[in-house]
């Protein structure tokens, strides 16, 4: 058993918990971060990948839209290299009407979102792909971010403050001393080990799975509504900036331009379980479909990938209870005390990847408060180490850090550009990471042939460096491409199935992969 | 969206979306890396998968990767995938984008063949004797970046124009209908020779052979990446040859142009406006109309006298694309006597410019020794080929006089007797 004693405990590594534990660790407390899996597996990694500039809520939610607009500049400030800078636009296809944007530029300067009307000849100049009938089109500040890349460049900022980043390690409960929560247990899941973390005050992060924590310390049922959406990524860029449809939010009304790919979203429903998200096939078609109207012929265009993700929504009395997209989108910060009469615990709920940082703010700010302390948040100020130069990232840095180390390196996932210079450094910094987790940083395996070219190059790396053994490179391998199938299987059509079946000649024609040494656990 | 505006579209930007979306096909077989013949000799070109489908993914109007350049264009890997990505289609576009801002002087002067023939026709043995000149020729390559040992074309006394001028009119009236001859850049002012023997085999057969004025196709302008040029030289050339005649048969003995109006200014350009459609439905590269002679009757055995010969022939990358078999082949071995040696190599190295410049002479050598050697082998007199570069390419590594496969046949028909065979 291992003992760890720290001031805060933060639970859940997605965006919201990275950017606690920062501000947590920034503040001068010890603190711990624990997520079940790797850091933004949940939530924050199965997103469209927009950082929004607010003009999506200028009408249905102006706060949020003013926060958002706010926190973009931050992050854009403090995180450059997280953030593409593609601009964006809310366009009215010839299938919507023009009400919404009548009252549009108007909500936006009401809530201090930057907008500008464009004419049409702009918007496709901008973007010749665009859907040649648009009514109208205005731009935004909209940008698309790597959730990942923004997680752990929180998360590593907070380690340089002291910060201890358990990832893998599942909560599995809580002691509650006096009243206060004391200490909080869990699993070290790719050692088998239990953990034991005695802290002053436990910041309850999980999103979806908030409920299940809060339980855990005895506060009564905490609901959260985890409102499933699907998106689906696309082969290639068929936008250079993010798209939106210039309508109240509804399904399939954005399209995001996130590193080599365009990604469609979202769908909204209520689920029951965060850990069981279905890609139903009717919304893989309904996205489809909203592609075409933002880009004719998007549905010739290939599929490559498709995932579910849970908005954590809380439960609002006011609205039922299977509309999930009218509830509050702004957070809720869940004060215990005076809530369930447990001490030391807050949970959040709600937001938005964007307020990320604003979010942990508000949450540190009201534990500081119980605690009686009063540091000062510096985490707007501070720029992120790694991110000095302030250069948001573009879609050509690999193609051009390739063209300088073409002669020195080798390219081991060629749809991504990712070298072995990357996936080797990677692997001797996270040496119990699983391909996916090396997937999360790199890009390996996102790209058209999902794996198919380079998890057998990269299992053969990982034995190479010593690493792993054969037994556990094999099992991993498998897992890395079972997990590939299950976002491939919704949208499998055209192109897709042409790569699909010639991966499947490699890994079971050529390498007989079924058959392969098994090791006796299962692989994490 | 009407075919102007496309073009239009097109000028402002170099985002030909139609050979990018090909990329979605792209199942990264690595096919087209093993027939890439650049790929073969050099690793300083990434290689076609690398530069097309992939790299094209993580290209937004921004050129990043000048190594692309060392693709010869010469589109072999198109042909090659299984797939139908366009390999090199992708590519001729991303270095239009590349070189948007900071085209070399070089790449500007010799895409302008035109220029450049009617320049030195009248000083032919002038300008021959500077291009055998090695201090002018190292003055090039330092000043312009042209090889100093680049084959060059040999300057004529006579361009094809004033040969047509002054020569006597046919003795006899045609018998079949009026045809149009596209002689190309080079068969108007260098190989002159070629063109003259084409309009004599076609004027034997009995066509009427007729020659609107007419100026370059652009293709070395689009594969340096000067599109603007390119589409400007197509839509000028596309009405002029229109102008002969409507619904007329064009044929030409340049290779490489005829592809360029068949279907690379579509493909590559991204032009569709329907006279370059009616052009490129209608042309014809000499040995493919001299085949659908053969196959009607109107070309026969019996007009054609014996030459006992085994002539090596190298089909060319850009005749390659144009998905017509070999016709060059079949209508030279209808030559009683006649044993054709194919040279089953992917690319003679020059494609169209790029052996000219000197940071590619080597590679463009290296490409096409396989060539070279063949040829000499099979006959170190005579060997032939469809296109202009390509022939003083080969000849200039090989020593072998090359030709065009029509001058084969000019000589069969009993019109000349100047081969040595």
């Amino acid at each position: 058993m291992k003992k760890l004693s720290v001031d805060v405990v933060v639970i859940g590594g997605g965006a919201t918990g990275a950017g606690v534990v920062r501000d947590v660790a920034m503040r001068g407390y010890s603190v711990a971060i624990l997520d079940k899996a790797d850091l933004g597996q949940g939530t924050t990694g199965r997103y469209h990948g927009l950082l929004h500039s607010g003009g999506r809520y200028v009408v249905s939610d102006p706060h949020s839209a003013t926060e958002c607009a706010e926190e973009n500049e931050v992050v854009r400030r403090i995180q450059a290299h997280a953030v593409e800078d593609t601009g964006g636009l809310f366009v009215v296809t010839p299938d919507d009407d023009l009400d919404y944007s009548n009252g549009f530029a108007a909500a936006a300067a009401a809530a201090q979102v930057p907008c500008e009307e464009l004419t049409i000849r702009e918007a496709l100049r901008r973007e010749p792909r665009l859907n040649p009938g648009i009514k109208r089109a205005f731009a935004v500040r909209d940008a698309s971010v790597d959730g990942w890349q923004l997680v752990w460049g929180a998360a590593n900022d907070a380690k340089r403050h002291g910060a201890h980043i358990l990832t893998y390690h599942r909560v599995t409960g809580m002691e509650v001393v006096d009243g206060s929560v004391r200490q909080v247990t869990a699993i070290d899941e790719k050692r088998g080990e239990e953990v034991q973390i005695d802290c002053n005050f436990v910041l309850n992060c999980a999103g979806p799975w908030a409920g299940q924590i809060a339980g855990m310390a005895g506060c009564e049922e905490v609901e959260v509504v985890p409102g499933r959406g699907i998106m689906i990524a696309m082969n290639h860029r068929l936008v250079n900036s993010v798209v939106n449809r210039c309508i109240y939010p509804a399904d399939g009304d954005i399209l995001v331009p996130v590193h080599t790919v365009s990604i469609i979203g979202t769908t909204d429903v209520k689920a029951t379980d965060p850990d069981q998200l279905a890609i139903p096939r009717d919304e893989v078609q309904q996205m489809l479909d909203a592609g075409e109207a933002l880009v004719p012929g998007f549905r010739e265009a290939r599929a490559v990938h498709a995932w579910s993700g849970a908005r954590p929504l809380f439960k609002d009395p006011k609205v039922s209870a299977s509309d999930t997209r009218h509830m509050t989108r702004g957070m809720k910060i869940l004060e215990h005390d005076t809530r369930d009469g447990v001490n030391g615990i807050l949970s959040i709920i709600g937001g938005k990847l964007t307020t990320y940082r604003l979010m942990a703010e508000h949450m540190v700010d009201i534990m500081e408060e119980k605690l009686g302390n009063q540091n000062e948040c510096k985490t707007a100020e501070e720029i992120i180490p790694g991110n000095e130069d302030r250069k948001t990232y573009a879609v050509t840095h690999r193609l051009e850090e390739r063209e300088h180390d073409r002669f020195e390196d080798q390219i081991i996932c060629e749809c991504e550009l990712m070298s072995r210079g990357m996936i080797t450094q990677l692997m001797t910094e996270q040496p119990t990471a699983s391909f996916d987790d090396l997937r999360r940083q790199l890009r390996l395996g996102m790209g058209p042939c999902q794996g198919g070219f380079c998890s057998m190059r990269a299992t053969g790396i990982a034995v190479e460096e010593q690493m792993v053994d054969v037994e556990r490179s094999t099992e991993l391998m498998r897992l890395f491409l079972k997990n590939r199938w299950i976002g491939l299987w919704p949208i499998l059509n055209g192109d897709q199935v042409r790569q699909t079946a010639l991966d499947n000649w490699i890994f079971h024609g050529t390498f007989d992969i079924e058959h392969l040494p098994q090791s006796e656990e299962e692989a994490l | 969206m009407t075919s102007h505006e496309v073009v239009q579209q097109g000028e402002s930007h170099e985002h030909n979306t139609l050979a990018r979306a090909s990329l979605d096909n792209c199942v990264k077989c690595t096919i087209c890396e093993t027939q890439c013949p650049v790929s073969r000799v050099t690793p300083l070109f990434t290689g076609p998968k690398f530069v097309g489908p992939q790299a094209e993914r993580f290209r937004n109007g921004e050129s990043v990767d000048k190594s692309l350049d060392y693709c010869s264009s010469c589109g072999i890997c198109t042909q090659a995938c299984p797939q139908g990505v366009k390999i090199a289609e992708i590519n001729t576009v991303a270095r239009a984008v590349m070189k948007e801002d900071h085209m070399p002087v070089r790449d500007r002067l010799i895409v302008q063949t035109t220029l450049m023939g009617r320049f030195m026709t009248p000083f032919a043995p002038v300008a021959n004797m500077a291009l055998k000149n090695k201090p002018v020729r190292k003055i090039m390559q330092a000043v312009v970046g042209v090889a100093e040992d680049a084959p060059m074309p040999p300057a004529q006394m006579q361009s094809f124009e004033g040969w047509l001028k002054r020569r006597p009119r046919p003795k006899t009236q045609p018998t079949r209908e009026p045809i149009v001859f596209f002689h190309g850049c080079a068969g108007g002012y260098f190989e002159v020779e070629t063109s003259k023997k084409t309009v004599e085999v076609l004027e034997h057969l009995g066509y009427e052979v007729l020659v609107p004025k007419q100026g370059c196709c652009g293709l070395a302008q689009q594969s340096n990446g000067l599109f603007a040029g390119a589409r400007r030289s197509v839509n000028a050339l596309v009405d002029a040859l229109l102008s002969a005649g409507k619904g007329l048969t064009i044929v030409s003995s340049s290779g490489s142009c005829t592809g360029m109006l068949k279907h690379e200014a579509h493909e590559i350009l991204g032009m569709d406006d329907p006279r370059l459609m009616e052009v490129g439905s209608r042309i014809r590269e000499t040995s493919e109309f001299l085949l659908e002679l053969l196959d009607e009757g109107i070309l026969t055995p019996d007009m054609l006298s014996p030459i006992e010969a085994t002539i090596p022939y190298h089909q060319p990358c850009q005749v390659k694309s144009q998905a017509m078999g070999t016709p060059a082949v079949t209508v030279m071995e209808a030559i009683p006597g006649v044993k054709v040696v194919e040279s089953g190599q992917p690319c003679c190295g020059i494609a169209g410019t790029y052996g000219l410049k000197k940071e590619k002479y080597e590679i463009a050598k290296a490409v096409g020794q396989p060539v070279f050697d063949m040829v000499k082998e099979t006959n170190p007199d005579l060997g032939t080929c469809d296109t202009e570069t390509c022939r003083w390419q080969i000849q200039k590594h090989s020593g072998v006089r090359m030709v065009h496969p029509v001058e084969l046949l000019h000589q069969s028909l009993g019109l000349s007797n100047d081969l040595k065979v």
